[in-house]
């Protein structure tokens, strides 16, 4: 997995309380229990750790922790070093 | 010279709204409620009732808990006012038997409190001006769409009232710098969109149900968490405090969820924060004069406050706490 995705899992275990083994790129928010405010502080914590910006709208296509990192990196998320 | 506050009084109609009253009549759940907002129930004014009666009634009480006596201006902060004309304060003033003095509103939505402390502490700031009756006053119900489960279970009625007289920095009670803010390119994202110049009633917005207030809850979300923030930031920075100095947070109630999110990002532990949004929803302008008066605050503690409304409006300010009579 890439870089990205991994810095997307540390942020759902430090920041969501989600713990490490739930989380795979299929898993969905919704299965570990996040809900639509949850994905806005999710883009919220993105924009305030990796530096990209992502709309109400862009959040809303994501459903799967695979889809977010896809998007960041889409985005051109900086995680130091990647 | 700064404001310092004298006196505190609330008033909120008896009739209680729970969740599971909305159940009954709406697609939702307590569980639901509860997750989403922290609230699990808010108070409804009876039919007949208008947001003057609330600000009355609590500025009265302010005024006792300040010992009576007169002041020179009434400021009433609304976004549910009994009428678009004339403003609600000068009927206010004058049942609380304050004629001639100055009374107007203030429109800053669920800042409106905030906003009303600083254009109170501005006027103390010079010499007409010895002491002001703010008052935050809401009967939201009346502008809230019934059959609209997004907003119908957020908010609630209630008016809340301060004094504020001239005094010094250093004194119990007295107000830090005030921050606030405002950002009109999100006017859609909380708003009323009929019954104004825009939008005058007609058959038509009255079919679109366009006199209720619609809410983009997600853009408010994201926007209230990181507004408050930055204003609490500003006002503590120009109080030359820190968060650690904080004693007791006083957030705008309209979500636990923002609240728990501000306090978390500022450094402010959880049981410093003040919560009655379960008890009473969303008051809007009414809802950091309830919580203060809910919070059980002590003399010399230093408290934080800070809001974000429709506007977008924003503000932030800082006071230590005074010995007050409760009424």
């Amino acid at each position: 997995m890439s870089a990205v995705y991994d810095r997307v899992k540390e942020l759902l275990v430090e920041k969501f309380g989600v713990s490490a083994d739930e989380v795979s790129p299929e898993t969905t928010f919704e299965e570990l229990d996040l809900d639509s405010l949850d994905l806005v502080e999710f883009a919220m914590a993105a924009e305030e750790e990796l530096g990209v910006r992502i709309s109400d709208e862009e959040a809303e296509t994501i459903a799967t922790v695979g889809d977010a990192a896809k998007l960041l990196e889409e985005k051109g998320a900086n995680v130091g070093g990647a | 010279m700064t404001a310092v506050l004298e006196g505190l009084g609330v008033a909120v109609p008896q009739r209680v709204v729970t969740n599971l009253d909305l159940e009954r009549v709406l697609d939702t759940s307590d569980e639901w409620i509860r997750t989403r907002t922290g609230i699990g129930e808010r108070r409804v004014a009876d039919p007949g009732v208008a947001t003057a009666d609330l600000a009355v009634e609590a500025g009265a009480r302010a005024l006792k808990s300040a010992g009576g006596g007169p002041v020179d201006m009434v400021v009433v902060a609304t976004t549910s006012p009994d009428r678009v004309v004339p403003a609600t304060a000068p009927e206010v003033a004058s049942r609380i038997g304050l004629e001639p003095v100055a009374a107007f509103d203030l429109n800053a939505v669920c800042s409106g409190f905030v906003y009303a402390l600083a254009v109170a502490a501005g006027m103390l700031d010079g010499h007409a001006t010895q002491r002001v009756l703010v008052i935050g006053a809401e009967t939201l119900s009346r502008i809230t769409d019934p059959a609209d489960r997004s907003t119908a279970v957020l908010f609630g009625d209630g008016g809340g009232a301060a004094v504020l007289r001239r005094g010094e920095p250093g004194e119990s009670g007295a107000f830090g710098p005030f921050d606030l803010g405002s950002d009109g390119s999100m006017a859609d994202s909380l708003a009323m969109p009929a019954g104004g110049s825009r939008r005058p009633a007609s058959t038509s917005t009255l079919t679109g149900r366009e006199h209720y207030m619609r809410l983009d809850g997600k853009a408010v979300y994201r926007h209230a968490i990181a507004r408050m923030v930055a204003s609490s930031r500003a006002a503590l920075d120009a109080a030359r405090l820190s968060a650690g100095d904080i004693d007791r947070f006083v957030g705008h109630q309209a979500n636990l969820r923002i609240l728990d999110a501000v306090a978390d990002r500022l450094g402010i532990a959880p049981q410093r924060r003040v919560v009655n949004v379960d008890r009473y929803g969303n008051t809007s302008a009414a809802s950091i004069p309830l919580a203060l008066a809910d919070a059980q605050l002590a003399p010399g503690q230093r408290v934080l406050l800070t809001a974000f409304g429709g506007g977008f409006t924003w503000g932030a300010t800082t006071l230590t706490w005074p010995r007050l009579a409760t009424v």
